[in-house]
């Protein structure tokens, strides 16, 4: 083998790392990608072998659907639902990293990992109690419901980021607030939440997308006035049969929104969650 | 009016202590310097007069309210950090008011303060900048700035110039000096750097495993230490510490005849000890002449010289191997391995019992450790 400059085995090594990530984002893009393009077609070219890359767009799809659902009952419930779990996991998430973060006792590191530890349970464990709780309350089907239950299953996630981007924050800062006179309320707000807002953007980021896209619990505790974009989309997958190219276009009319979300925050949600690792 | 008073003040942590009783009282207008080793305790014991560390037991009273328990904001103390915790999202400005927002003073009055403070430190044309757009020691000083706008009862410093080069060091020394005659204010600062200790303090205060070796004023401490903790960590280079045996002591005097050769008469009060023990004999470097190797029965070998204009330190080995410094002139021209003499200046010569206490100059008032 040739000997390669130090110059050119950077360039390789360069290319070489480029074309790795190129190929893994194509793969991970590459479903997303597929169900926008079947959206457009009909349903026969759908299901046509070998599959289609080129053929005649068409919005029959869309159309279909428009008629059939009222995207904007689904599309407002959703939004609903994520900002309001996403206010009250922070309102919750903040005072507790905070408590954390800055006065740390000898059992904190073991209650965030019990916090965590409770992510690992399977949801539908505790679908039959968390039902008949919901039942008796009243909360079946109501925006609330879900607000409460997607508040609780993604407040450990929120709580050890939000204790993360804490802990990189010197202490210091926050003493010499309480010696210039700050009540904790006050330390908090004018000089945590402001010297701390990148990671706890990238947490309010982490937590939309994570409320909009679930779907256990939004298909198993409502029906219909409560109901998701994710429950409209299973709502399409009907004894009727598998319509592959209405599926698609429902899906994508519900990822529509996240994914251009998502697309506007890339940087910060980027920054955010590499924050503690680049370090 | 600024008078604080501790005592029998101690710290645990989780079953370790790391204050073990301690009684000091602070006069207004002191600047008080507390030094000692890493680990000492001397940053624990000012976060404990500031507030942010909960006392174990004992008291601290600033005047005479008793202020043991009193949040940290209410205790009208004003602290500098020594990584300044500046509050980055704010101007310079900003960091020096927020204090006096905090405690609803009024707009133009917060104005002329942080103007007035601004003006005192230099900071000025700094006023609208941000805290990461400063160097070091205008960092520094704005975080001396927020403290003066809130004209504090005491200024407390954790090793602020710890951060900062040397020369700049030097220079803060100095401003911190002077800014303590123009605010007429009580101060303590910590260190671990004994020549700050030395140059800033009306009085120090020398701790040693969460408890306190001694307190006095700089040449106290330098010309009088009450143990050979205080003599060792007190001036540059370190006083040299001999191994030696009491040979004859009395009311008078102390005769000491040291492991390497030597014997000393020296002017103690020798009543405490007994012909036969231990002791050990200090003396500075600069008080120590080097002479022919002939003109003194104290004979050593040459190793290595440091040239620092000035001075010169020479290292020397005894005979039986114990190694100390010596100051001698600038010009001063030894060889490595060459043989001298050394004649120490008895009159300013320690010794310390086997415990390590000083015995004491004759007539001297018994110092309480």
């Amino acid at each position: 083998m040739s000997m390669l400059t130090l110059k050119q085995s950077r360039r390789l090594q360069t290319v070489l790392i480029g074309g790795l990530a190129w190929l893994v984002a194509l793969a991970i893009f590459f479903p997303i990608f597929w169900m926008i393009l079947t959206s457009f077609k009909t349903e026969i070219d759908a299901f046509a072998t070998p599959p289609q890359l080129f053929f005649t767009p068409t919005l029959e799809n869309y159309v279909h659907i428009d008629a059939r659902s009222d995207y904007f009952h689904f599309a407002w419930n959703s939004v609903v639902i994520s900002f309001g779990s996403t206010l009250a996991g922070m309102l919750l998430a903040v005072p507790a990293a905070y408590s954390m973060a800055f006065f740390e006792t000898k059992r904190t590191k073991s209650t965030l990992l019990w916090m965590l530890s409770t992510k690992m349970l399977p949801p539908v464990g505790v679908l039959v109690p968390i039902y008949l709780l919901f039942k008796d309350a009243g909360l079946l089907d109501t925006k609330t419901g879900l607000v409460i239950i997607y508040t609780l299953i993604n407040l450990p996630i929120m709580v050890w980021m939000v204790y993360t981007y804490f802990k990189e924050i010197p202490k210091d800062i926050l003493e010499a607030a309480r010696l210039d006179g700050a009540t904790p309320a006050q330390e908090i707000v004018r000089v945590l939440l402001p010297i701390g807002k990148g990671g706890l953007a990238s947490t309010v980021l982490l937590s939309l997308i994570l409320c909009w896209n679930e779907a256990f619990w939004s298909l198993n505790l409502t029906a219909s006035s409560a109901a998701p974009l994710t429950a409209m989309v299973a709502s399409y997958s009907s004894p009727e049969g598998l319509f592959w190219a209405k599926l698609s276009a429902v899906s994508t009319l519900a990822c529509a929104p996240i994914l251009i979300f998502g697309w506007l925050s890339q940087k910060q949600l980027v920054r955010g969650l590499s924050f503690g690792a680049v370090k | 009016m600024a008078d604080l008073t501790i005592r029998n003040l101690k710290k645990s942590f989780e079953d370790i202590d790391i204050i073990k009783g301690i009684d000091l009282d602070i006069k207004d207008h002191e600047f008080v310097v507390f030094v000692g080793p890493s680990g000492c305790g001397k940053s624990t014991l000012l976060r404990l007069i500031a507030g942010l560390e909960e006392v174990t037991s004992g008291s601290i009273h600033l005047d005479d309210r008793d202020i043991t328990d009193v949040a940290p904001a209410k205790r009208d103390l004003a602290m500098v950090f020594q990584t300044y915790a500046l509050y980055p999202h704010m101007t310079v400005r900003k960091n020096m008011s927020f204090a006096l927002e905090l405690a609803g003073v009024d707009k133009a009055e917060i104005d002329r303060k942080v103007d007035e403070a601004a003006q005192i430190l230099e900071l000025g044309h700094l006023l609208d900048r941000k805290p990461k757009a400063l160097s070091g020691g205008q960092r520094q000083r704005v975080a001396i700035g927020r403290s003066i706008v809130r004209h504090p009862k005491i200024f407390l410093f954790d090793e602020p110039l710890s951060n900062l080069d040397a020369a700049l060091r030097v220079q803060m020394r100095l401003e911190l000096a002077r800014l303590h005659h123009e605010l007429k204010a009580t101060m303590i600062y910590v260190t671990h750097d004994q020549v700050e200790a030395m140059t800033l303090a009306d009085k120090v205060v020398v701790l040693n495993g969460g408890h306190i070796e001694q307190v006095g004023s700089p040449l106290e401490l330098y010309h009088h230490p009450v143990n050979a903790f205080v003599a060792g960590f007190i001036g540059t280079p370190k006083m040299a510490f001999l191994k030696g045996k009491v040979k004859k002591a009395d009311r008078a005097g102390v005769t000491v005849q040291l492991d390497c050769g030597p014997e000393y008469q020296l002017p103690l009060d020798g009543s405490r000890l007994k012909a036969g023990e231990p002791v050990t004999f200090g003396m500075r470097p600069e008080h120590i002449e080097v002479t022919a190797a002939d003109a003194s029965p104290f004979k050593v070998t040459l190793d290595v010289t440091e040239h620092l204009g000035a001075d010169t330190f020479c290292y020397v080995k005894a005979q039986n191997g114990e190694t100390l410094t010596v100051r001698a002139g600038g010009d001063y021209g030894g060889r490595f391995g060459e043989q001298v003499g050394l004649i120490p200046d008895l009159a300013h010569c320690h010794l310390f019992d086997e415990k390590g206490r000083a015995v004491p100059k004759p007539g001297a008032p018994a110092q309480a450790a």
